[in-house]
């Protein structure tokens, strides 16, 4: 039978190296390539996404939320949702799963030099960010004043908690609410939008990027209006359901734009010009 | 003159017997029952090929199968690790070569939307460009057109050769069959007799008459910026779609439509990955694990589908509409809800009508 040059569709088998428990129902996978030298040489931008697949269940998308200046391993955050997910979530350290990666476009890194950046961001859209984050911490003199602004539901619900002393100790000013009262919470209460509208930045040089649930992005976006952030200025990064992942397949359209190829990183900008579909 | 063949009517079967040696030949075949209607199946000695209608299933099939292997996974235990399983994983697909005979311009002109986004697109599709490279069609002139028929409204017409290897004109009682390139040539000698100049004059005059004709009242190749302005005016989109029954007829039969879904299956400890024609209009297309669903409702996926043929398509790929004016949405609508009247329309509002 012949054999294909090369197949977008065909994964690269991967093994899980580690898990991390973040919330009651979101794991943080590590996951190496097989194929040691495509490990190697596997090259990606910030907010690039990954197919994976549980072979028998499935594919479904999740962004690589290690950045590529670290190279160990490709981190995946995934919260149980849907049957992959579910079935991800009983998958333990050593097993195999299938990689299709980079897809997608990414966050335009080298635009965001030289400017302050504010990140928005509500429970697990703290995952795309996260990447970004790290990135810019591993280039700090590229990147201005760095501020997060990260809402959960509870403090239970916040990811990555383990690993904010070191966002910190990278000049990262980090405001943490959660949308009510908690016995022993002693920060921010409060939705997101509100909490951005406490916070008042400055939009002078500033680059806002946010990610969350689509209500949440939804008074985000007010919330930035009105503190003058231009349309250029506000990058979002999209979730919608995929399946081919290359463009093909068809059901991850807005209007003439595929979020799996065109995006999932769109300047408010962009999307302005799209049909209202989201 | 050399390149035209003449076959009777009753020779007909014994060439399709000589082509099926040589590769697999599709034909538009009716399948005993009439609900089943007229769709394109691989030839055999009992087949009654039916050329005087349109198929009722286009033959997209024969390139974008309904259902496809794209891999075969097999959990396996790891001889290094007992305690670990690796997977084995194989994605070849053997395809033969095949002659899709007596399609209808219509329909291989579907096949230049395929092209678009399977081929040309940022990823190139594997499976689709190997079944496309080894698919020949042998078109049948266009003389049987019925009240769904549109293809001049959309740039086509019943003469139209584009895209195909080998042109058929029945004349009387036969076909003149000519091959348009060099794939379709090295068939000529297999299919018959060189047909006489007689034969080829008067194929050549039933060519210049269906060529002249015009299917279809409407110019809709210009509807793009019509679309995106009519975008908003959900009245317009839910007075033309509330009839429909989100049953996913249209796209099933329609030539450009090529939308899928990626499954798994499995039994034990080894499945498939399979791809499978899936529908825009079924409310499932877009819902995603959260709930949260982009088009929920009807009258949105609808938009969707007229929007990606006459508007996001042609802005995309240089002014291509992806419609091929077959008509087999408007045949096949259990409630008749008609596509050209929804494009055509899009330009002023139609209250008085509705």
């Amino acid at each position: 039978m012949p054999k294909f040059e090369s197949n977008p569709f065909r994964p690269e088998l991967a093994t899980i190296q580690d898990i991390i428990q973040e919330t009651s129902n979101i794991l943080t996978f590590r996951v190496v390539l097989n194929d040691e030298e495509k490990m190697r040489e596997f090259s990606f931008q910030p907010g690039q996404v990954a197919q994976l697949s549980v072979f028998g269940v499935g594919e479904s998308t999740f962004v690589i939320n290690s950045p590529p200046t670290r190279k160990e391993y490709l981190q995946f955050s995934v919260m149980r949702t849907g049957e992959v997910t579910q079935r991800l979530h009983q998958l333990n350290i050593g097993d195999q799963i299938g990689v299709r990666a980079p897809l997608g476009n990414g966050f335009p890194v080298d635009q965001l030099k030289a400017h302050d950046i504010l990140f928005i961001a509500g429970g697990i859209g703290m995952a795309p960010l996260r990447t970004l984050l790290l990135y810019m911490l591993d280039n700090r003199q590229d990147y201005g004043d760095i501020l997060v602004i990260y809402g959960a539901r509870s403090p239970e619900d916040l990811c990555y908690t383990y690993e904010f002393d070191e966002w910190r100790s990278g000049g990262v000013r980090l405001v943490l609410t959660v949308d009510r009262e908690f016995p022993g919470w002693k920060k921010r209460v409060g939705f997101v939008p509100t909490v951005l509208t406490e916070e008042a930045p400055s939009s002078y040089n500033c680059i806002a990027v946010t990610c969350g649930p689509p209500i949440m992005i939804k008074f985000v976006l007010i919330g930035l209006k009105r503190l003058d952030f231009e349309d250029h200025q506000i990058i979002t990064t999209l979730e919608k359901r995929m399946k081919c992942g290359i463009g093909i397949c068809g059901r991850c359209n807005i209007g003439t734009k595929y979020v799996c190829v065109d995006g999932p990183v769109f300047s408010y900008e962009e999307l302005r010009q799209m049909v209202p579909e989201i | 003159m050399s390149e035209k063949i003449f076959i009777a009517q009753g020779e007909l079967t014994a060439m399709l017997e000589r082509l099926s040696k040589e590769m697999d030949v599709w034909v538009p075949v009716e399948m005993g029952d009439e609900k089943w209607g007229i769709r394109f199946l691989p030839y055999h000695e009992d087949t009654i090929v039916v050329l005087d209608r349109q198929s009722t299933i286009s033959p997209k099939n024969v390139v974008f199968p309904q259902v496809e292997t794209l891999l075969r996974f097999r959990y396996q235990k790891d001889d290094n690790d007992p305690s670990k399983q690796r997977i084995d994983l194989k994605d070849r697909q053997d395809v033969s070569s095949a002659l899709v005979f007596g399609a209808r311009p219509c329909d291989v002109r579907g096949f230049h939307t395929f092209d678009q986004v399977f081929l040309n697109g940022r990823y190139k599709d594997p499976y689709y460009e190997q079944r496309r490279e080894k698919t020949l069609f042998a078109t049948l002139l266009c003389d049987t057109k019925d009240s769904a028929c549109f293809c001049s409204s959309v740039g086509s017409g019943p003469g139209d050769r584009e895209g195909s290897d080998l042109w058929i004109v029945p004349v009387d009682d036969g076909y003149v069959i000519q091959a348009l390139n060099d794939k379709g040539r090295k068939l000529i000698p297999i299919m018959g007799k060189q047909a006489t100049t007689e034969q080829i004059e008067k194929a050549q005059r039933i060519q210049e008459q269906v060529t002249a004709k015009r299917i279809g009242e409407y110019d809709l190749t210009r509807s793009a910026r019509d679309f995106t302005d009519r975008f908003e005016d959900m009245d317009y989109w839910r007075d033309m779609v509330s009839k429909c029954i989100s049953c996913g007829i249209c796209t099933f039969v329609c030539p450009t439509c090529y939308c899928f879904n990626i499954t798994d299956e499995s039994r034990d400890l080894e499945g498939e990955r399979i791809r499978s024609w899936d529908s825009c209009m079924f409310y499932h297309y877009t819902l995603e694990a959260s709930g949260h669903n982009p088009r929920p409702e009807k009258f949105e996926r609808y938009r969707n589908r007229v929007g990606h043929k006459f508007s996001y398509f042609p802005d995309t790929y240089s002014g291509m509409i992806s419609c091929c004016g077959c008509g087999r949405c408007i045949r096949s609508c259990p409630v008749s809800i008609d596509i050209r009247r929804v494009v055509h329309h899009l330009k002023e509002a139609v209250d008085a009508e509705v």
